[in-house]
């Protein structure tokens, strides 16, 4: 059977220590009236015929021809150097570093994520990952919360519809009102902030790309007296003023676009930087630094009086893991590209953009954005998204995230690029629009 | 295993003959290395294209290192790191199993699909999650799957959000106001019982190690929402008088929630939701072995029976006229999405990928030599000197503690010199110096003895001389940590140098 060793003679020896006849008698604790259940699996496969099952189904999937998906998950390059040094058998089968002597590799590689996400948000205090980048602002909606102890959450529309979403989950049973800041062309105006108001949350770059007044939105919410939640696309710091420029409070997002795959939408990891105040706030693991008996440098996890398995109900969160693995992926991919590949990233997914945002306005595309928009924008259509992204899909082409209703911009996709788009991949893109008629329509509104 | 021959892991050759500390990324760095490169897009610069106003004043600190010194560095980290295709462990409830390889495979070929492309063209791993959803759904005895939720807690939380919803559309939302759990519970069911916005209650475990039905009872009225279980608990036993536990609480009103922390006991051989649960959440990175990578990702997919399914979190998978797989939208009595996205799906499909290889007779033998192995182990651990919590036939795993006068972490500490990790220490809270193992079925029989022999030369090397356990570790990378001093004064990143 695979996996698992024992013979026949290994199965007799061990129960005849133990002192039983049979594993039947193992299993005697458990009621009759439960035993042998009608579960329904599909007959076992060996390794070559589950390949050729995988092989099968995988050939459904297109995960080739020009991309211009976004909506937080984008295909940037990854190095075949990140990959294969995070995927090492040490690193992906170990547990928790609960054991630090022997765990040292994780623990290390976790502080230096620490200290690459400070230095990219610009904050003082990291939590080791979270689950992904919705997941990640909840909690930081509900660290605001503890912290003012306020009971009201203000959000931009301009923050990920999904993540709207998962806040909303969060924060109907503790009875935190939610409310949202409805767009101004594309843009988050300054809201009013009552005394009310835990926090003020805003993207940037938004779910439409525009880039977003922070440094306005930081200041209402603290004159408030709130604190400002910055969610950011972590590859955008690379050029971007950081959130710690800007005065935010808290600093969240998902981690994909540092290095890895889409993986039809997980895992990646969430993040959380925190100001010194709220660090004894933050929910996760932590990683801090000390020294062995010997003196030695060493790392262990740390501060964990905030956490479920020391405080049970008086925890700050119920999380009780990381996302190690693809965090370590961002940690190894970041230090292998370092700053200038980052920027390149960024800047080249901007520059890409930008000429396919003008290459559409040229061939009559309804273009839409903010005063200023990072590496997407929208493009107002005459038929439902899911009707363009099947036409398009079917020439090949992967692009036309949804926009919902609540923007009010009637029928619209977003397109995004990365330093991957190729002038070939904006000219299909182009000309698969203008023969499916999508931009001469828009033409001839306006004309109209 | 002798430790002056049988080097532990995670020794870097390099370090033995350093008292330095391993370098930082950061401290093996230099102004103008790099290791990779991507694609150059020339063009307008930045302050043309975003304004002046967005653009930060300077560069992140991040390192910049060559390729082959990133590769070194991360190679040595990894060598400084205990992992399980290096040694047995056998921390209890934790399930720290065999990850087979050709599950990453798998997963390689599924890991390019974007979640917002076009249905029709991601029908192969729309697919994949569909048949999960089917046969974790018969595999716990239960009705509909969410495979959403990213971890074992986080399926927690929908299962107990589920639970709120369900009184709430029955109009029992302010009367029932609390969780039961029993005092052995994993500490995560507590703190998901609060942030769902419960008091949590807890109910002592008996003189049997079961689950005290008296107080159990006493416990249970008309405002309690749900009671948290699992089974086996966390002793390792099975709860024997699970029928009756199920029908008091359904008898006041409340609801059965299984936490699957430990259903590699009887996968195949028994379903919770036979036992009555109406809420049973998986740890995928458990039973079904996707990797712990070091602390995660997990995945933790919730099932419900049929009156709670009008809450599951969407999407959830179904199966259109056409034969096609389609997600479905968030129903208007959902408690709503929990992240974004359909999952964890790279670890989705290795544990479809685990299902397909075993089937359901290689599921039987996945219990039934977890348990085998486990009893074998609590057996040799007794004759090695250490006392068993509760010395009975036990499910997956068991609870010992050391001889009077023995700390735990000592003897913890010494396993490490042997190569091997400690069992979990210090869980459950109901037994002191707890000791809580768990070998899982894919060690072999030679490997526990291996095992069993290490714990018992600790136990007489601690009698002997005590400084020995004093003083353990002694050949790992580091050696014990000023814990105390780590909290105490948080340093929780590296002063990177200004230029």
């Amino acid at each position: 059977m695979p996996y698992v060793p024992h013979s026949d003679d290994d199965v007799r020896r061990a129960l005849a220590a133990i002192g039983v006849d049979d594993v039947e008698a193992l299993f005697a604790d458990v009621p009759e009236a439960l035993r042998d259940p009608p579960i329904e699996l599909s007959a076992p496969l060996d390794e070559t015929a589950l390949l050729k099952r995988v092989d099968e189904l995988a050939a459904r999937d297109r995960t080739t021809g020009p991309d211009f998906l976004g909506g937080g998950l984008r295909a940037h390059f990854i190095p075949s150097v990140t990959p294969h040094l995070a995927f090492q058998s040490e690193f992906v089968t170990a547990y928790t570093p609960y054991q630090p002597e022997v765990s040292q590799g994780i623990l290390q590689a976790t502080f230096e994520y620490q200290t690459m996400m400070c230095e990219l948000t610009g904050l003082p205090a990291s939590n080791a990952s979270m689950y992904d980048g919705a997941s990640a602002v909840a909690e930081a909606a509900l660290l605001a919360v503890r912290q003012t102890k306020r009971e009201t959450v203000l959000v931009s529309r301009g923050v990920h519809p999904e993540t709207i979403e998962v806040l909303q989950t969060y924060l109907w049973p503790l009875g935190i009102a939610l409310e949202v800041i409805e767009l101004e062309d594309l843009t988050t105006p300054v809201p009013d902030v009552s005394s009310e108001v835990a926090c003020v949350i805003a993207q940037n770059p938004s779910f439409v790309g525009t880039l977003e007044p922070m440094r306005s939105l930081a200041d209402a919410a603290h004159g408030a007296g709130a604190l400002f939640v910055a969610a950011v696309d972590p590859l955008s710091l690379a050029v971007l003023a950081s959130p710690g420029e800007v005065g935010a409070d808290i600093a969240v997002g998902d981690g994909q676009t540092l290095g890895n795959p889409v993986g039809f939408g997980g895992p990646s990891f969430g993040f959380m930087v925190v100001t010194e105040p709220l660090l004894r706030q933050l929910p996760g693991r932590l990683v801090g630094q000390t020294t062995d008996v010997d003196g030695k440098r060493a790392f262990v996890l740390t501060l964990q009086a905030r956490e479920q398995h020391i405080r049970r109900s008086k925890a700050k969160s119920n999380i009780c893991s990381n996302h190690q693995l693809t965090a370590l992926m961002a940690t190894i991919n970041m230090a292998a590209l370092g700053p200038q590949g980052l920027r390149e990233m960024a800047e080249g997914s901007v520059r890409r953009a930008h000429q396919l945002a003008d290459a559409l306005r040229a061939a009559g595309g309804d273009v839409r954005t903010g005063a200023r928009f990072f590496n997407e924008f929208v493009l107002c259509i005459d038929r439902e998204p899911a009707t363009l992204r099947r036409a398009l899909s079917e020439r090949g082409i992967r692009a036309g995230v949804s926009v919902p209703e609540a923007f009010g911009l009637g029928f619209a996709v977003t397109l995004a690029t990365t330093e991957r788009t190729s002038d070939d991949d904006i000219a299909a893109l182009v000309s698969a629009l203008g023969d499916l008629g999508v931009l001469a329509s828009a033409r001839q509104e306006v004309t109209a | 295993m002798n430790a002056s021959h049988n080097a532990p892991v995670g020794v870097d050759a390099a370090d033995r003959f350093r008292d330095a500390s391993f370098p930082l990324i950061f401290e093996r760095a230099a102004p103008g290395r790099r290791a990779a490169r991507p694609p150059v897009v020339d063009g307008a610069p930045m302050e043309e294209l975003l304004g002046e106003e967005h653009l930060r004043a300077q560069p992140p600190g991040l390192p910049e290192v060559a390729e082959l010194d990133l590769v070194r560095h991360y190679t040595q980290l990894a060598h400084r790191q205990f992992s399980i295709d290096g040694n047995v462990y056998p921390l209890g409830s934790c399930t720290m199993k065999y990850n087979p390889k050709v599950h990453e495979e798998v997963a390689k070929r599924f890991q390019d699909v974007h979640p917002y492309q076009d249905e029709a063209s991601a029908q192969g791993v729309l697919t994949v999650l569909a048949e999960l959803q089917d046969d974790l759904a018969s595999i716990t005895g239960m009705d509909t799957v969410s495979l959403q939720p990213a971890a074992g807690a986080h399926g927690e939380l929908a299962g107990i959000l589920m639970i709120r919803a369900y009184h709430e559309a029955k109009g029992e939302g302010e009367q029932r106001r609390v969780v039961i759990c029993p005092d052995g519970a994993h500490g995560t069911n507590p703190a998901t019982a609060s942030m769902a916005g419960y008091d949590v209650v807890e109910v002592p475990t008996g003189p049997d190690g079961e689950v005290d039905l008296d107080a159990f009872r006493a416990a249970l009225g008309p405002n309690v929402a749900a009671v948290m279980l699992t089974n086996p608990n966390t002793l390792g036993l099975f709860e024997t008088r699970i029928l009756a536990i199920a029908e008091a609480a359904h008898a006041v009103g409340a609801q059965l929630y299984y936490d699957g922390a430990n259903l590699n006991a009887i996968v195949g051989r028994a379903r919770p939701g036979d036992m009555g649960f109406d809420v049973v959440h998986l740890n995928l990175h458990k039973t079904f072995t996707t990797p712990h990578g070091g602390g995660g990702p997990g995945t933790g997919p919730v099932g419900v029976k049929a009156h709670l399914a009008p809450y599951l979190p969407a999407p959830l998978l179904v199966r259109r006229d056409d034969g096609s797989v389609g997600a479905e939208g968030q129903r208007p009595t959902a408690i709503g999405r929990l992240r974004s996205h359909y999952g964890n799906v790279g670890n989705l499909v290795r544990a479809w990928a685990y299902i397909r290889t075993l089937g359901l007779e290689g599921l039987r033998r996945v219990s039934t030599m977890a348990v085998l192995n486990a009893n074998y182990l609590r057996v040799s651990m007794r004759e090695a000197g250490y006392q068993i919590a509760f010395d009975r036939v036990n499910m997956h795993e068991f609870v010992a503690r050391p001889p009077d006068g023995l700390k735990t972490l000592d003897l913890a500490k010494m396993l490490l010199d042997y190569g091997v990790h400690p069992m979990t220490v210090y869980f459950p809270l109901v037994v002191r110096e707890a000791m809580m193992v768990e070998p899982t079925e894919t060690e072999s029989i030679e490997t526990l003895d291996a095992y069993a022999a290490v714990l018992g030369q600790v136990l007489r090397d601690a009698q002997r001389d005590p400084s020995l356990a004093h003083d353990a570790p002694r050949n790992t990378p580091v050696r014990r940590l000023d814990e105390v001093g780590a909290a105490r004064r948080p340093i929780l990143r590296y002063q990177v140098p200004k230029a």
